[in-house]
């Protein structure tokens, strides 16, 4: 124990907490970031969960059997988006609910994942790099903190750009209509269909490279218990977030602090409470949920169209 | 009011008929294009699909010790599947059975040992209630945060899932761990007389027919009283059961209380008739596996029971299939992914003959209006 908080004590739980937010958020970060692109067109996809797992299992192997990690990740977009097309087609059916059909991909993709992710849970994939921030410090603690990993920064220049182009370009401007009024969307003569299968399929682009953040970065190997929930949470953090890109990227951030909680103060030696602590997230998000909604009246900055709100 | 002539009946009649079938037969028919789709993907792995198929069938159905297991899966897959079918009705998409069936399966460990020294019949019907109970409760709060703050009921029920499994995991190797149980974390074992027995002549505990029975219950209560009707209505239309006198939210958090019951309960039955005490095996995934059950039998709760019992001897077959083709034991996830997507999308052809028929009657301003909105 003394080892591990070293020359600064019991200031190692803050640190690791920030260091531990940073990793543990980026996921969050890309799979709500998609999540809101494809709710803002009116469509919500609980299918993410599964293609999150598959994302990280494709970029695993990609990263295995091409040696770049980087192929890794557009591999694991490239699966993602194929399962956002699945599912940005079928709602467009008639009669189909895209709750449920987003249930069935959670399942289904987690089954493929672990089907084909059997040979790959002993071999050691090529891991994404990270980026020493730390470098201008002696502490290890301070230089593993701020070892951020570029995904990150890549989800951080997404959420801004997001944000700008939601307000500010034709492309926003007609998923923002298409996701509030159907009618208007065709009025203005948007074409409502394309649109929301592009905003699914481009959503489930990003939570497959949330997925290969998992598996090729942290906890960075594949095994079938690494993504427990981490789909579902993001997708109520955009409901948290009101469908806005740069509250996903401070709502993601303090769920990572709440899921690094635990391996903190694990490593600090407080092992009591394992699961509870780890548990926390959830709870959190539950918490968060029972604030931010309200009955008998939608929450602002919710799409018009979007099912989820719409009682 | 409206004087129909023959040609009109003659229209009508036949399709009356569809009507009444296309529940069944779409079904069945997305279920053929399934094993289609899971032909393909076999397939595709490189392995004969027709032998998968045959030790599919056989490891489901094929002996009377396949039919056996197969049968222990389908008891909790019927209660999982009425965690999902019961709020259904009223119009809730609850998603948390994992959850519920892991707390149900805690609490009857924990009445157990509360109720020691008991006869073993009162130690059974304890742990039961405790199970149904906190199931009850669990999925209950999914019902409550809807109607109460408006949270979606398929994301906090799936939340609470995953909470539930984690209180389970703190208890089975935290403050109730049996210190003899070592490799295994469990609690405190129940007893071997506590134990709920198996049918006469066969390996398959009474939790089969404790499951049958409280979908038979289910199915007799939505299709022939007025809790049914009053629930159906609130499914359909919350508002108008409002006018009409009914107290909405209390139906909502009744059917979401109803349907965690059923997962709490088949938790408890897991640790009385199976695993004798609680531990992480019994999250199993016969939550999920409950949803699928749900939605293939078209939330009924009478077609649960056979649909478990496909579903139980799919999953039954993973295990041949990892022994003899050396496949994964995840196939049966995939083909259970592929027949639940499928069988979604095979909605989309459910009532095609129940628009043309009213539509053949002169159409009401509703069918006009339905008609104008899918152009």
């Amino acid at each position: 124990m003394t080892d591990v908080s070293g020359g600064i004590g019991w200031w190692g739980v803050p640190l690791a907490v920030l260091g531990g937010a940073i990793r543990v958020s980026t996921p969050f970060l890309l799979v709500s970031l998609g999540e809101c692109i494809t709710e803002k067109s009116g469509r919500i996809n609980l299918g993410l969960e599964g293609v999150l797992i598959m994302g990280a299992m494709a970029g695993y192997g990609a990263s295995l059997y091409s040696g770049s990690p980087w192929i890794g990740v557009v591999a694991a977009g490239l699966v993602g988006s194929m399962f956002g097309l699945l599912h940005g087609l079928l709602c467009s059916l008639r009669r189909v609910n895209d709750i449920a059909i987003g249930i069935s991909i959670m399942m289904l993709g987690t089954g493929l994942a672990f089907f084909l992710g059997k040979p790959l849970v002993q071999p050691q994939a090529p891991m994404l790099p990270s980026i020493p921030f730390g470098f201008w410090s002696d502490s290890p603690q301070i230089q593993s903190a701020l070892q951020i990993n570029p995904l990150f920064l890549i989800g951080v220049a997404l959420a801004v750009i997001l944000h700008f182009a939601f307000r500010h370009t034709r492309w926003g401007l007609q998923l923002r209509i298409v996701g509030d009024s159907e009618d208007a969307a065709r009025a203005l003569g948007f074409s409502v269909i394309p649109t929301r299968i592009m905003a699914t399929v481009t959503g489930g682009f990003l939570a497959g490279v949330g997925g290969a953040f998992l598996s090729l970065y942290y906890p960075g190997s594949w095994n079938e218990g690494l993504s427990s929930g981490q789909g579902i949470i993001a997708v109520a953090l955009v409901i948290f977030a009101r469908w806005e890109p740069m509250r996903c990227l401070w709502a993601s951030l303090l769920f990572g602090g709440a899921g690094a909680l635990g391996p903190a103060l694990q490593a600090m030696g407080i092992t009591s409470g394992y699961y509870l602590l780890n548990a926390a997230p959830y709870v959190l998000t539950l918490g968060i949920l029972i604030a931010t909604c309200a009955p008998n009246r939608k929450i602002s900055g919710a799409p018009g169209e979007l099912s989820l709100v719409r009682q | 009011m409206l004087i129909l002539n023959e040609a009109i009946m003659a229209k009508i009649l036949p399709n009356r008929f569809i009507v009444s079938m296309e529940g069944i037969l779409i079904p069945l028919g997305a279920l053929l294009v399934a094993m289609l789709l899971f032909a393909v993907f076999v397939f595709s792995v490189g392995q004969s699909p027709l032998e998968v198929f045959y030790l599919l069938y056989k490891g489901a159905f094929g002996s009377s010790f396949s039919w056996q297991n197969t049968l222990l899966r389908a008891s909790p897959l019927i209660l999982t599947g009425l965690a999902v079918a019961i709020p259904a009705q009223a119009g809730m998409v609850i998603i948390g059975g994992e959850g519920a069936l892991a707390l149900g399966a805690l609490l009857a460990a924990v009445a157990a040992i509360a109720l020691a020294g008991f006869p073993p019949l009162i130690v059974q019907a304890g742990m039961l209630i405790a199970g149904a109970l906190i199931g009850a409760f669990w999925i209950g709060l999914s019902g409550w945060l809807r109607n109460y703050r408006g949270v979606n009921e398929t994301i906090s029920s799936l939340l609470l899932s995953y909470i539930g499994i984690a209180l389970l995991n703190h208890f089975v190797e935290g403050p109730l761990k049996d210190p003899a149980s070592l490799n295994k974390p469990s609690t405190q074992p129940i007893g071997d007389a506590n134990m709920i027995g198996n049918l006469p002549g066969l390996d398959v505990h009474y939790g089969l027919v404790i499951g049958a029975a409280c979908a038979l219950i289910a199915w007799f209560v939505l299709k022939f009283t007025t809790t049914g009707f009053a629930l159906k209505l609130v499914g359909g239309n919350p508002r108008a059961s409002q006018m009409a006198g009914l107290r909405v939210n209390l139906w909502i958090v009744g059917a979401a209380a109803a349907g965690g019951a059923a997962a709490g309960l088949a938790g408890a039955i897991e640790v009385a008739a199976v695993q004798g005490a609680a531990n992480s095996a019994v999250v199993a995934g016969y939550g999920y596996a409950g949803i699928l059950v749900a939605f293939l039998a078209r939330q009924n709760p009478l077609a649960i029971i056979p649909v478990a019992i496909l579903i139980g001897g799919i999953n039954a077959s993973g295990g041949m299939l990892q022994r003899r083709l050396d496949m994964p034991d995840a196939s049966v996830l995939v083909l259970q992914g592929i027949v639940f997507v499928v069988i979604l999308t095979s909605d989309t052809l459910m009532g095609r003959y129940r628009a043309r028929k009213q539509l053949a009657v002169p159409a009401t301003s509703k069918v006009a209006m339905a008609g104008g909105a899918t152009t």
